[in-house]
């Protein structure tokens, strides 16, 4: 395998976009990492896009063919490839555009992410995202979402004696975060008291431990490394990626305060990467609900199993804190456009790395590392990145 | 458009109430959030034998009783409301022989969400001006549907108000009136269907605001006012937040849209919303107010109308028909549970 690295990011706003669709936002998206990479459109290989229900959301399948239509290739008749695995599917189409450059069939290849999610209403939307757990088991019989990430963080709460005040202290940081963000939806901070009196959704998760329902896109430019110099001095370089799955269902799970997936997925980047968690100098992770956060700390070896809330406590997840987690604001601030998670927070890992974060740079950051997790941790995908 | 006015108006709103806490506390809600968060304490229901058609019978009468004109002299009435009794036979039919206005009467029957009375006051303005009738009178009603634990049960309640519009004895010009008219889908009810159902949070943004807040410019634009210049603002209120909200974006006084503001105790009448609104500030206008008239309906537009009080209304016998407040105050409170019963929810096989 030769080395890949990332040339170029797009992102568009996050948020309710009423007035631009699906095939406007990937397209805008893409556009924007092309020019940022320096690279011509005929130079491109490949298409690779993460999208999780387009079917669903906005009645449209054949992602891959409607995303190279739309980007201007057509004529080209390049392959395009929709990935899909819930959530994850961003990081997923990431890793799976890596491995064609890495192989060598690929030089230069696009990864979309892209998910339009609020033309349809709340409950269709919530009911959508279900499907992304196990549906003769779980969605059948009504569990949702929040359903699965209240369990477990009840369970999380019982175990470890994990505060309320903790899970809420997940979004303040991120809200916090996000306000610095040009591209977030939450541009604006929040206190703890917002979210402990915000309306319950699934005890103990109210209204503001929720990632919101969202529009967005994010696209990336891979280039082999050994070419990438030709474009651009400013490439971050892929050095680890994992990929794991799990039980569908939550039921199946020896422990549901862990998500194997994730340590799975971890071994397997940190392995290839040859780092170690304390390596990491910041992190994007999916914190679709507080209590994932925690989670996603602890499985990722950030903290002790356990120690997950007391490290919100700490304040070792805040931007300057000793490894600062979601920096763009998370899921929970920037916005979860499902399919286009993954990719964002890669790019979010590359602008950092690139020291072109702004207000929200994280010092000194050399090595970043992204968590995406699929539905209620059935799959996750760990990518970790290295400034050059 | 300078001759063509209001000549006089009347409102009809049922005296039954229910408290938002009430129905709040139906739902498992917590009712102090929802009476805040919504910034309406109580609205008016229909009993059983309330509907547009007699609500509008009501209004129309009362307008009749403020003004001495021969009812054979109006030409045109039309109803607006998205509850009309019937889905195919007028209302209007049943306002014009209650009256005594048939049978060489201009009839139909509008619909357009929450303003198809304004769009009926702009059509009475047209034929009057044109000289193709003498008076016309356009009503906004409604005993709008919300389905059971729908957000809107809190809101959607019952009332309407008529205006005879004229040339003579009038006592408010109407000097302009625009609309701002685009297709979105923000409320909407499918035929067949006893509920509405709402796009959530794009019912503001896009729809509400911005129509309204463009149309006002608009207005604002064409006859050359600013927003103090203004005794009166009225906007439609699906809610207590949404009409102060735009008022401030627009640069409007909670002071001048406070007379107009009647969500709040009544909820949201619809098509009579910003109508009622109309006649409460009627009520207690005195010569050479100005007027600002904003209504919204959802699918969706806007209109808007710049209204003049003339000398004529320290003569107009406002008394000898309930006045708003009056109507607002004549209350009886149900429960949640005869509500239903009054609403038809409950069903039985």
């Amino acid at each position: 395998m030769r080395d890949v690295a990332v040339i170029g990011v797009g992102i568009t706003k996050f948020g309710e976009l009423w007035d631009k669709s699906f095939r406007q936002l990937i397209a805008e998206a893409g556009a924007q990492a092309i020019i940022d990479s320096g690279i011509s459109g005929s130079e491109i290989d490949a298409l690779y896009v993460g999208s999780m229900s387009a079917g669903r959301f906005v009645g449209q399948e054949h992602v891959g063919a409607l995303v190279a239509d739309y980007s201007g290739f057509s004529l080209m008749h390049i392959p395009s490839i929709r990935v899909e695995s819930a959530c994850a599917s961003g990081g997923i189409a990431f890793r799976q555009g890596y491995f064609s450059v890495a192989s060598g069939m690929n030089d230069i290849v696009v990864i979309g992410g892209i998910e339009k999610m609020t033309d349809v209403v709340g409950s269709e939307a919530t009911n959508i995202l279900a499907m992304g757990l196990d549906q003769e088991w779980e969605a059948f019989f009504g569990v949702t979402f929040p359903g699965i990430y209240a369990m477990i963080a009840t369970k999380h709460m019982h175990d470890f004696g994990t505060t309320r005040e903790q899970l809420a202290q997940v979004a303040v940081k991120n809200h916090a975060n996000g306000a610095l963000n040009p591209y977030a939806q939450f541009k604006r901070e929040t206190k703890i008291e917002n979210v402990i009196n915000a309306p319950m959704v699934a005890y103990p998760l109210g209204m503001l431990d929720c990632s919101p329902v969202s529009d967005g896109a994010a696209a990336l430019i891979l280039c082999a490394a050994e070419k990438a110099k030709k474009y651009t001095d400013k490439s971050v370089k892929i050095i680890g990626s994992g990929q794991a799955s799990d039980t569908l269902a939550l039921h199946g799970r020896n422990d549901i305060c862990t998500f194997e997936s994730t340590t799975y997925a971890a071994r397997m980047a940190y392995k290839q990467a040859n780092v170690e968690p304390k390596d990491i100098d910041v992190a994007e992770v999916h914190d679709c609900f507080t209590i994932a956060e925690i989670l996603a700390i602890e499985d990722l070896g950030f903290v002790k199993k356990g120690d997950g809330g007391k490290a919100i406590d700490n304040k070792i997840t805040t931007l300057d804190g000793q490894i600062p987690v979601n920096p763009s604001g998370g899921l929970k601030a920037k916005g979860h456009p499902v399919g286009a998670t993954g990719v964002a927070q890669i790019a979010e890992i590359v602008l950092q790395l690139r020291g072109e974060a702004d207000q929200r740079q994280v010092k000194d950051a050399k090595i970043g590392l992204t968590h995406n997790v699929g539905a209620g941790g059935a799959s996750c995908v760990i990518n970790i990145l290295e400034a050059r | 458009m300078k001759d063509v006015g209001i000549i006089s108006y009347g409102a009809h709103i049922p005296s039954l109430r229910i408290k938002s806490s009430d129905i709040a506390n139906a739902w498992g809600k917590d009712p102090e959030t929802i009476t805040r968060g919504l910034g309406i304490i109580e609205k008016s229901v229909p009993s059983l034998d309330q509907d547009v058609a007699t609500i509008s019978v009501e209004a129309a009468r009362a307008a009749l009783a403020r003004c001495n004109i021969n009812p054979q002299d109006i030409g045109a009435i039309y109803v607006g409301s998205e509850s009309h009794p019937y889905a195919v036979k007028p209302t209007g039919t049943i306002v014009g022989e209650a009256i005594c206005a048939t049978p060489i009467l201009k009839v139909a029957d509008y619909e357009f969400a929450c303003k198809a009375g304004t769009a009926a006051i702009q059509t009475c303005m047209s034929l009057v001006k044109s000289e193709m009738i003498k008076y016309g009178i356009a009503i906004g009603a409604d005993t709008s549907q919300a389905a059971p634990g729908d957000a809107l049960e809190y809101a959607a309640s019952a009332g309407g108000a008529a205006f005879i519009i004229g040339k003579e004895k009038v006592i408010a010009m109407i000097n302009e009136t625009c609309s701002y008219t685009t297709d979105t889908p923000d409320f909407w009810r499918r035929e067949g269907r006893k509920y509405p159902a709402h796009g959530g949070r794009f019912t503001g943004a896009p729809a509400y605001f911005r129509h309204i807040t463009s149309n006002a410019k608009n207005l604002m634009e064409l006859v050359g006012t600013k927003p103090e210049d203004y005794t009166f603002a009225i906007f439609h209120q699906p809610n207590g937040k949404f009409p102060i909200k735009v008022a401030k974006m627009l640069g409007f006084t909670p002071e001048q849209v406070e007379q107009g503001l009647l969500c709040p105790v009544i909820g949201n009448t619809y098509s009579g919303s910003s109508m009622l609104g109309l006649a409460s500030v009627l009520d207690v206008a005195k010569p050479s107010d100005r007027i600002f008239l904003t209504s919204y309906g959802s699918g969706a537009g806007s209109d808007a109308f710049d209204i003049t009080v003339t000398n004529n209304i320290n003569q107009f016998p406002k008394n000898n028909a309930p006045l708003v407040s009056q109507l607002i105050e004549k209350k009886k409170y149900i429960d949640y549970a005869t509500y239903t019963k009054y609403r038809d929810l409950l069903y039985w096989e």
